[in-house]
């Protein structure tokens, strides 16, 4: 068999070490992308002999080539194709000339948390700026080259001309001279109308990776002689170890070690969740390992807790007078009617189709160098370092690409594991969680109850609006003592309800959180959209209006609402008013607007019904029309779904639309499918059998989506078509049924 | 123990215990990590590789099952990435995160090379078993008819 090539992992493992392996990638991408470091030291682009980096963002290089550093988490959202658009547009680059580096986490970078739909709108200036400033860099050394005035000199085309004179010079040209000249610190943006990329559609900078199988994700990294730990966490939160029997998995092949993590703390915080660490020279013989490892744990505080009885208190939470946390008129006060009640959502998982993954190397010096799938850089950096008791200097945290990650890859506690591990063994250790262990030990989305009760008068109009809600809040994954709601949790979605009612209170009850609650695509506006739109809908079939005619009363006329005026603490997802105010106007059109997109009055199929919701969300204003039937088993059809947004100004419309796309999908998951529970502390659901996801044949035939166009300031994307998707669904239920659902997910009406 | 097959058009020997998934072999034994991991059970689809030019999940597949067969993953789907269904998802901008991608392509080759041109009932049955957290459902199944025309 001389013609076989025999590859063992030893071979495979030198071969990666010496050549165009997965160790070479990571390698080169330290140092290209360390703020800290000349850019020029990298070896593959070594085509040039000199650059000039008039910021962190940016490096110019005398082969003509642009390296753009993202310093933003690639997950699905296309941050690496539109945050280069905003630079290269304003640096008058060419696309073709512009290589993307993913940054390391670094605080060079300022704010690196992917989280919040943040990236186009808390940054779209300071993008602008990095390519604006290298522009006037560029203008700068070719005035110098040329002996003419600046202000002769104009950037197009990745060269800089002077008309005068006729002169042109390219970028690479400029290097030299631009070399040591003076940083510009801010330059004028260009007009809207002379953008070349900002606001179109451009292809997909990785699309090339993406169907080729060469986009490298956390649990991709390979590093020499690492390790592969595989960890039995304990099954309730808080819960530790009791004793471990491992003799059956040392005996498994491959098996190099069985290593006891360290105690969780109270509260969580991004810490090591405990457990017992399986370490084999591959991914399957840990698993087997685990299988054999016997582990009595004792689950600590929240080993009581079941969802089933959780669930009848939070109801009854809610039920019951809480906090005012905001209120205008009396909403007390007696009216002709009233309608009340009472929804219910479950604990979600995120479950990104990449579960948790990072490779770490500890080096004889202490210093730690990690790979990992995450969405916060910075926050895992130092996540690292006090895991390890050492500076946040000796840690270099390289970025990969996110397989996935709707929040969870925001919590560095996998990434810590692989670190801690890898200095335990003395050898690179790659941690990836199993399907199981993402479904069962993540950062939770909130199970909540809210109680609704509104007041109309004789013609049926709602005169006073009375919301309360009750879940166990994201503070106490950080904090001792945390009774219930808090942070910035109301701001997303309950104090910022935009009914035109004289009367309104808001309340928040109680709730003590027996899970690690965490943040997941859309936070709280999950759960308060759901309840309110679903209940604004029963308040139109109660006055006998159109639901979407009632939906335009109660926004009422065009207006700005200020929730403080109120009482309420509202922040307004960290933006002045002012720049993003709450413009009951922007809201109506955009429900006018999804309205006519789905024909909405038309005359449907028999069976058929039509639902529709709105919301605001991170700055952004989204419509949801959905048309649906029940088939002949009972199962709820999603026969089309119509998404419109108001974002303001957009980068890259292609991946506005495929955003919302994808939220209509993610949005039936949860509005179908999606629910864990719980019984003695531990998640029961583990995988995709029992925590289940839209599946292409569930999903409906087209998701149409459109763009208000917009010269508003930025608002977010990713997040904000989640929420109005399931109540649309819930209502056009019972438009087709008559039948009224107040719980998700709709798999427990028997609908799936 | 070494297991012979043919990945990628290259025979090989792949020096792991038999009962290992084929999955795992691929991506840490023979160095191919364009096949991923999604659920280990069957699931999802994101380890969908061809064997003999079938579409199968290759996580719960031992190694030895895979014996002196030809098993193409991703990467070995076409030299230079251009298959008209990788084309199609490049046309379309398909991805979003792009990690259950490699599975998606996968499968959709496996069916428009048993049927060239599928209908959406056809494209659902074989694409059902891939799932796409980012939902890109409706613009992998316009790929998939792209892909068939540029085709037939």
């Amino acid at each position: 068999m001389s013609e076989l090539r025999k590859i063992s992992r030893r071979e495979f493992m030198k071969r990666t070490g010496q050549a165009g392996g997965g160790l070479v990638f990571a390698l080169t991408f330290v140092s290209a992308c360390h703020p800290n470091e000349a850019p020029m030291s990298v070896g593959p682009m070594a085509k040039a002999s000199a650059s000039v980096a008039p910021n962190v963002y940016v490096n110019i290089r005398n082969d003509g080539i642009v390296e753009i550093f993202c310093h933003r988490s690639e997950m699905g959202q296309g941050i690496r194709t539109s945050l280069p658009q905003i630079i290269a547009d304003e640096l008058e680059a060419d696309w073709d000339k512009i290589k993307v580096i993913q940054a390391i986490g670094h605080e060079a970078y300022g704010d690196q948390n992917t989280d919040g739909s943040t990236s186009i709108r808390k940054h779209f200036d300071l993008l602008r700026n990095a390519g604006a400033t290298a522009r006037d860099m560029m203008i700068s050394a070719a005035a110098v080259m040329w002996s003419v005035p600046v202000d002769e000199c104009e950037a197009r085309e990745h060269a800089v001309h002077h008309e005068g004179s006729g002169k042109s010079a390219g970028y690479d040209e400029l290097v030299e001279t631009a070399i040591g000249m003076p940083q510009p610190e801010t330059a004028a943006f260009k007009a809207r109308e002379n953008y070349r990329y900002i606001g179109k559609s451009v292809d997909t900078i990785d699309g090339r990776a993406f169907t080729t199988g060469q986009a490298k994700y956390g649990v991709d990294t390979v590093l020499p002689n690492m390790l592969y730990a595989s960890i039995e966490r304990c099954p309730a939160v808080g819960g530790t170890v009791i004793s471990f029997d491992d003799a059956a998995a040392r005996r498994v092949g491959g098996v190099v070690d069985v290593i006891r993590m360290p105690e969780p703390t109270s509260p969580p915080l991004f810490n090591i969740k405990g457990g017992v660490a399986i370490v084999a020279t591959n991914t399957w013989s840990a698993i087997e390992g685990r299988k054999v490892l016997k582990t009595e744990w004792d689950r600590g505080e929240n080993a009581e807790h079941e969802s089933q009885a959780y669930k009848e208190k939070l109801i009854a939470s809610a039920s019951a007078p809480g906090t005012t946390i905001m209120a205008r008129g009396d909403a007390d006060n007696q009216t002709h009617s009233h309608l009340e009640a009472v929804y219910y959502t479950p604990y979600l998982a995120h479950a990104p189709m990449e579960p948790p993954a990072a490779a770490a190397i500890v080096n004889e010096d202490g210093s730690c160098e990690v790979w990992a799938a995450t969405q916060d850089p910075q926050t895992a950096r130092n996540t690292v370092a006090t895991t390890l008791g050492i500076e946040k200097e000796q840690v270099t945290m390289n970025v990969t690409m996110l397989g996935g990650a709707f929040g969870r890859k925001s919590k560095p506690d996998f990434i810590a594991e692989a670190a801690w591990l890898a200095r335990e063994t003395g050898q690179p250790v790659m941690v990836a969680w199993s399907r199981e262990d993402d479904i069962r030990h993540g950062y939770f989305h909130a199970v909540a109850a809210q109680y609704f009760r509104a007041g109309m008068d004789e013609d049926g109009t709602t005169q006073s609006w009375l919301q309360r809600s009750s879940f166990p809040s994201i503070t106490s994954t950080f904090a001792p003592n945390v009774t219930g709601p808090g942070g910035f949790e109301p701001d997303l979605g309950l104090l910022d309800v935009p009914w035109d009612v004289p009367n309104l209170r808001i309340e928040t009850c109680d709730a003590k959180a027996h899970l690690r609650i965490g943040w997941l695509r859309s936070v709280c506006n999950v759960f308060h959209a759901f309840g309110a739109c679903g209940f604004i809908d029963e308040l139109a079939h109660a006055k006998g209006q159109d639901p979407k005619e009632h939906l335009l009363e109660m926004i009422g006329p065009a207006r700005k609402i200020d929730p403080t005026k109120d009482g309420g603490k509202y922040t307004n997802y960290g933006h002045d008013l002012a720049e993003h105010p709450i413009d009951t106007g922007r809201l109506s059109a955009i429900a006018e607007k999804v309205a006519d997109m789905a024909g909405w009055g038309r005359e449907l199929p028999e069976g058929h019904g039509l639902g529709i919701a709105v919301h605001r969300s991170f700055v952004a204003y989204v419509g949801t029309v959905a048309e649906v039937s029940v088939d002949g088993n009972g199962k709820l059809i999603v026969h089309k779904l119509w998404l419109a947004i108001d974002a303001g100004t957009v980068i890259n419309i292609d991946r506005v639309h495929s955003q919302l796309e994808g939220a209509g999908i993610f949005g039936m998951s949860l509005a179908l499918h999606g629910e864990l529970t719980t019984s003695n502390g531990a998640v029961v659901e583990g995988n995709f059998d029992t925590y289940p996801m839209t599946r292409m044949s569930e999903g409906p035939a087209e998701i149409d989506t459109y763009i208000i166009e917009s010269d508003a300031a930025p608002g977010g994307v990713g997040e904000p078509g989640v929420p109005p998707v399931a109540p649309a669904i819930v209502n056009a239920y019972f438009a087709a049924s008559g039948k009224r659902v107040r719980e998700l997910p709709l798999r427990n009406a028997g609908l799936t | 123990m070494s297991i012979d097959l043919e990945l990628n058009g290259e025979k090989l020997s792949l020096d792991a215990d038999p009962a290992m998934p084929l999955l795992w072999a691929i991506r840490e034994i023979a160095g191919l990590t364009g096949t991923k991991y999604g659920c280990g059970k069957a699931l999802c689809g994101a380890c969908t590789v061809h064997i003999n030019g079938q579409p199968m999940r290759s996580c719960m597949l031992p190694l030895s099952s895979a014996k002196d067969a030809k098993v193409t993953t991703i990467e070995g789907l076409t030299e230079d990435g251009n298959h008209p269904v990788q084309v199609a998802w490049r046309e379309l901008n398909v991805a979003q995160c792009g990690y259950c991608q490699s599975g998606q392509i996968m499968s959709a080759v496996g069916l428009l090379n048993r049927i060239p041109n599928p209908s959406d009932a056809d494209i659902d049955e074989a694409m059902s078993g891939n799932i796409c957290r980012c939902g890109t459902y409706t613009r992998i199944r316009k790929a998939i008819h792209r892909a068939a025309e540029g085709k037939s």
